[in-house]
């Protein structure tokens, strides 16, 4: 059996392992299988990455129907890149949260675990499917169980974040919806290579770039761009630690990837660039989304909602590496959806734990912990590091190609502004490392023991991985510029204004 | 006439603008979630509006017929009604749990209490 | 409502019709209009009706709620389960051909076979969903967390 043939079982596994999950008793059950399901997905992810790594194009067609009259998964460097992403975080947060969803879901466990995949496979599907509607139907499918996942947290207001998420994310859903028919009535396809190939023919029409605007507004609502992030902080907030730190890592990536898969694959960057003033519009919500959130996740005074409106400022430097419109620019917002997903699903892994040993998130209960936690505050600190863009990890390498971008692009007040961001990036880190080991313990504070060493190891692992990509960047910088090339095939000359 | 012909487009347009003015404006919830069904099935019709050939025939092969409407789009729709029973249906859930939490429906009494429990 | 002779009359006239058609549009669904989500919603309606007419537990007793359960998983997992033959057989997920010798009947057996899953799911769903909106009352009031508990609107 070759690659092509295995490829789609990356979302069928999750996909499938999902309804029995529903049927198995017990606590331990439903986990061991999602582990496993998860895993597998990594491995099979980790493999079609490797064979599409030199720019081959993987098809598969569900049910041996052609394309464009079946649907087809068309998995490039891309796809691969960012299937890897979302399956190696889930198979490294899997079998880490056993304690914590045991101590925040204590009941119907296998309905918690058959959501989880489910929106695992959502946001593989999203990924993988080379069909616009497939892509508006994962979407939904994900998203669905993510609003379930979410109003699983023990805080009333989860409820409230997760009904808000819901209102915003249909309507985000339906205007991917509204752009898709827009472009179905003027084609009469669903394919996105046959759409590529049909739209330039068509030339410019309302029509056409009415579509394209509401598909570019309804994911940006999913991938919270400012000023369209109001759903995030909230949702990020009360939700499982679990549920946060995955979707922190891997949702508003994947609303990035598809949005660019529809601007540059589906529209063609000629045209996505030209009709509509896409580069202006990333570029300056980008900005004011880097300031405006990190400026917000200064005064916060809960930790997860601060590393929250971090996340908002994040998707900034992400948008913006890709509003340079330049092979080097959309490179480093490949690499910073990466090690971003890597820096976040360490910051929230050890937060996880503070909370699940201190029972409370508020920045004021945490002073003096760092002396009860060491282990887990270092992790934070070390996570924080990659954060801010120090060398070397993770988060410099990403900042240093979008350096290098902005300045092969002849825009060096950007240079400047992102180097003002991580300093406000610098601020909301040391102030929680200020709290944590430089004020004394109150004394009226109750004790804090030290997570243990099974719970402590997964966000080792996640900072040695921040670390270990900030060194050796053969295979993220690798797949990044695979990545921007097989979704531009190097059409970007000439587009500079 | 030209305005006529696209009465279709018309009715789409007046009942997305109902809806997501209700689901912009409205405090209460159940007002959102009915909003949030108008806008939605405004997009079917769009779809749906969009696969009818004139002239065309039920798409059920038979003898003695030669022009089909477009069967696909009401596919497609059918499964995002799909979607759009599932999401109703776990806003109205989460609607029921917010009223037992909460006490209220209606964003301005939720979120005076939601103040109150950030001052906590 | 078992008490009002008209109901109890028209219901069990209408509710055997109802499952009725829903099989009718479920099993006529590869060549005709129909399928699986139609079918299931109208079989579930039928249960639904007979639950409006004897009461939330009678209808428990036909159906119990780890079956419904377990239905709306088993549904998913027969399309599964069918899509993964063909791969099993030696060809693409979903993939009917390789399931018989003649393609027309390959093709009609694996799509009524998908669809009854669905048909399951979704007539199992929407029952879940009745009957999670119907108990919820009780059992709010039960815990004391109904805001209204003292209103009482004619239980």
């Amino acid at each position: 059996m070759n690659i092509t043939e295995i490829m789609p079982f990356i979302v069928l596994i999750p996909l499938l392992a999902g309804p029995v999950c529903v049927l198995l008793p017990g606590r331990g059950l439903p986990w061991l299988l999602a582990t496993i399901s998860a895993s597998a997905a990594f491995i099979l992810a980790a493999l079609t990455l490797g064979s599409v790594f030199e720019g081959e194009t993987l098809r598969y067609a569900f049910g041996d129907w052609p394309p464009p009259i079946g649907i087809e998964y068309r998995v490039d460097a891309a796809n691969a890149f960012v299937a890897l992403l979302i399956t190696g975080v889930a198979a490294i947060l899997l079998p880490w949260a056993k304690p914590l969803v045991d101590e925040e879901i204590p009941e119907r466990q296998g309905s918690f675990y058959a959501l989880f995949l489910i929106a695992l496979a959502g946001l593989l599907g999203i990924t993988l499917t080379g069909d616009v509607f497939n892509v508006f139907v994962f979407l939904e499918i994900s998203s669905l169980a993510t609003y379930g996942l979410i109003a699983h947290g023990k805080d009333r207001r989860a409820l409230l974040a997760a009904f808000r998420y819901l209102i915003m994310g249909t309507v985000g859903a339906t205007f991917l919806l509204i752009g898709i028919a827009f472009i179905y009535i003027l084609t009469g396809s669903l394919n996105m290579v046959d759409l590529a190939e049909r739209l330039p023919a068509l030339g410019d029409s309302r029509a056409l770039q009415v579509g394209l605007g509401f598909i570019v507004v309804g994911l940006a609502i999913k991938l919270a761009l400012f000023p369209l992030h109001h759903w995030l902080p909230n949702a990020y907030t009360y939700a499982p630690t679990l549920i946060t730190t995955f979707l922190a890592a891997t949702a508003t990536k994947v609303a990035l990837y598809v949005m660019l898969r529809f601007i540059f694959d589906v529209f063609g960057p000629q045209y996505s660039f030209t009709a509509l003033p896409l580069a202006a519009v990333f570029m300056a919500l980008a900005i004011a989304g880097m300031f405006a959130g990190s400026w917000m996740a200064i005064f916060q005074r809960n930790i997860k909602r601060m590393l929250a409106y971090s996340s908002v400022a994040q998707v900034g430097y992400m948008v913006l590496g890709v509003s340079l419109l330049s092979l080097a620019g959309l490179t480093a917002a490949f690499l910073h959806l990466f090690n971003h997903g890597l820096m976040k699903a360490a910051l929230f892994a050890s937060v996880g734990l503070i909370a699940y040993q201190a029972g409370s998130l508020r920045i004021d209960d945490l002073r003096g912990i760092g002396r009860q936690m060491p282990w887990t505050l270092t992790a934070f600190a070390l996570a924080g590091v990659s954060l801010i863009g120090v060398p070397p990890t993770a988060g410099f390498i990403s900042k240093w190609y979008l350096i290098g971008a902005a300045v092969e692009a002849d825009q060096l007040w950007l240079v400047a502004l992102i180097l003002i961001t991580s300093l406000m990036a610098l601020i909301y880190i040391a102030r929680i490392v200020e709290v944590a080991w430089l004020q004394p313990r109150p004394d009226d504070a109750p004790a804090v023991n030290e997570a243990s060493w099974l719970l402590l190891l997964p966000v080792w692992i996640l900072v040695a991985a921040n670390f270990y990509f900030g060194l050796d960047t053969r295979l993220t910088v690798g797949a990044a510029s695979a990545a921007a090339q097989a979704l531009t095939g190097g059409a970007l000359e000439g587009l500079l204004p | 006439m030209t305005v006529l012909s696209f009465f279709n487009y018309w009715a789409v347009i007046v009942l997305m603008m109902i809806g997501y003015y209700c689901v912009i404006v409205r405090g209460n919830m159940i007002k959102k979630i009915i909003g949030l069904g108008i806008f939605q099935t405004s997009v079917f019709i769009l779809f749906i509006s969009a696969g009818k050939v004139i002239g065309g025939s039920t798409p059920v092969l038979r003898d003695g017929v030669s022009v089909y409407s477009n069967p696909l789009p009401h596919v497609l729709i059918l499964t995002a009604i799909v979607v759009g029973i599932a999401t109703t249906a776990l806003a109205l859930a989460l609607t029921v749990r917010i009223r037992e939490a909460f006490g209220s429906i209606d964003d301005d009494v939720i979120d005076a209490a939601q103040q109150d429990d950030e001052g906590r | 409502m078992k008490d009002n002779a008209i109901l109890v009359v028209v219901a069990r006239f209408l509710i055997p019709l109802m499952m009725l058609f829903g099989l009718y549009v479920q099993f006529h669904g590869e060549y005709s209009p129909g399928g699986g989500f139609q079918a299931g919603v109208l079989f579930a309606a039928a249960w639904i009706l007979f639950v409006f007419i004897y009461g939330l537990e009678t209808g428990l007793r036909i159906i119990p709620e780890r079956v419904i359960y377990a239905l709306a998983a088993l549904g998913v997992l027969l399309y599964g389960f069918i899509g993964l033959l063909g791969v099993l057989l030696g060809g693409r997920y979903l993939d009917f051909d390789p399931l018989l010798a003649s393609p027309q009947a390959a093709q009609q057996a694996g799509i009524i076979l998908v669809e009854f899953g669905v048909g399951v799911t979704v007539a199992s769903v929407v029952m879940v969903f009745f009957m999670m909106f119907a108990r919820r009352r009780a059992e709010s009031l039960e815990a004391g967390l109904d805001p209204d508990a003292d209103e009482d609107i004619g239980q």
